[in-house]
């Protein structure tokens, strides 16, 4: 239960960051941003990195900030940062409302949003965020600054497009339309456990009939993705139950269901079915 | 191995110098090192919550953190609450609510409870249960340390 032994590298400044990190990237070197999950997982020894590169003192990317379209959000900023809404849009009550899920409070103190994202464990709540608004990762290494879009960024369990030698510096999400409206919802057996499948969903009225959908799944597949059949299933009619139950039922059928020995395939599409449609019951405003 | 770095850790206002690998954890530097054993280490992966300190103001998993990130910063544990004989409000409340058997969860209980107090205390009841999920206890069943952080918070607030 003790992290193998590792070089720490402490630069103050990104190019340095980087600069170490394309040194160290061959022999296991990795970023050390909040560490909620690299340390758990290096005390299991499940990972020994030989080096890592803490980005704890690097000046700068602790930024939450918008130009009225995008939200810039940098590589130390923590969970914790968007317990209260971080702008004046729809999508920082989203952004609020998601955070109270992750892990418990101590955890969001340190963990960071953008780490989530780069160590993407399939049931994580920011992954789910990410790849719902169709979010802008920017990764950037000594090679230069490249921006990976969400639906190219999740490759699978734990595994993302980012190279050895990148960084996750900024991810950059949408606003929302000022008359979105969204919903979150997601089933765990314990208060702040892993999500067993949770559901994202966000749309506006557009004369009372359902537009922009977007119906987000995580937990449920090996990377969350939004569901085009239950986005279909919603655009163009008026918010209703059957209309909930029918994107929900559109939802379970699509995915490909991750199984373990406590959750077979059906029961995981039972979750889905029942996450999406909760997600849509409780929309907010 | 990789070598130790020298470090100064800052506990309840006493400095201890010392010297750490980088994979040392805060928790085991804390004990170990600096001979502070009230704060208690269970499950080394972030789950129970028994390890909480506050550093530089937030309640945070000292096995999640490593002992060289937290040098020149401020660090409380259980041993920094009470002044001189008088407990500090929370100890208080829950000795008054019975909100401790064993005690071993006791530590990292105090720590979390007063860390989200200090930084949030107007903090809602449905809040503040949801902070207090974070922690885990096999003997009181929650309810009594929920009373006591509840009164607590109330005198909290007054002072």
């Amino acid at each position: 239960m003790k992290p193998a032994a590792f070089i720490r590298h402490v630069p103050r400044t990104l190019d340095e960051a980087l600069k170490i990190l394309a040194q160290v990237a061959p022999q296991d070197g990795r970023i050390l941003a909040g560490g909620q999950s690299l340390v758990p997982i290096m005390a299991f020894r499940l990972a020994k990195p030989a080096h890592l590169v803490d980005i704890n003192e690097v000046e700068g990317l602790d930024h939450v900030a918008s130009d009225g379209q995008i939200l810039s959000i940098g590589a130390r900023v923590r969970h914790a940062a968007f317990h209260k809404s971080v702008l004046d849009n729809p999508l920082g009550k989203l952004l609020a409302y998601v955070a109270r899920h992750i892990a418990h409070y101590p955890i969001r103190m340190r963990g960071t949003f953008c780490g989530s994202l780069a160590h993407a464990d399939p049931s994580a709540e920011w992954c789910l965020v990410a790849a719902t608004l169709d979010a802008t990762m920017v990764a950037k290494s000594t090679r230069g600054s490249r921006p990976i879009a969400a639906k190219d960024f999740f490759e699978g369990i734990m595994s993302t497009a980012l190279a050895e030698d990148e960084l996750l510096a900024e991810v950059h999400l949408p606003l929302l339309p000022a008359d979105a409206k969204f919903g979150f919802n997601e089933f765990s057996r314990r208060a702040g456990d892993f999500a067993m499948a949770a559901a994202l969903v966000t749309y506006r009225l557009a004369n009372g009939k359902i537009a922009d959908a977007r119906v987000g799944v995580g937990g449920a597949e090996p990377a969350p993705r939004r569901i085009a059949q239950a986005e279909a299933a919603l655009n163009g009619q008026a918010p209703s139950d059957k209309i909930f139950r029918a994107a929900a039922e559109a939802a379970a059928k699509a995915i490909d269901p991750l199984e373990d020995h406590q959750t077979t395939g059906e029961y995981r599409r039972d979750l889905v079915r029942a996450v999406v449609r909760r997600a849509l019951e409780h929309s907010h405003p | 191995m990789s070598d130790k770095t020298a470090i100064t850790l800052t506990i309840n206002g006493h400095d201890h110098a010392i010297a750490v690998e980088p994979r040392r954890t805060l928790v085991d530097a804390i004990r170990e090192d600096c001979g502070q054993t009230g704060t208690h280490i269970g499950c080394e992966h972030g789950i129970c919550g028994a390890c909480t300190v506050i550093v530089d103001g937030e309640p945070v998993r000292s096995c999640l953190m490593f002992a060289v990130q937290a040098a020149g910063k401020k660090i409380r544990t259980v041993e920094g609450l009470a002044k001189d004989d008088k407990l500090h409000p929370m100890q208080q409340a829950f000795m008054d609510h019975h909100g401790l058997q064993c005690g071993f969860c006791t530590p990292g209980f105090l720590m979390l409870a007063v860390g989200v107090l200090e930084r949030e205390p107007d903090i809602g009841d449905d809040d503040l249960l949801d902070v207090l999920s974070s922690n885990l206890c096999r003997c009181t069943g929650y309810q009594n340390i929920i009373k006591a952080v509840r009164a607590a918070a109330k005198e909290m607030r007054g002072k």
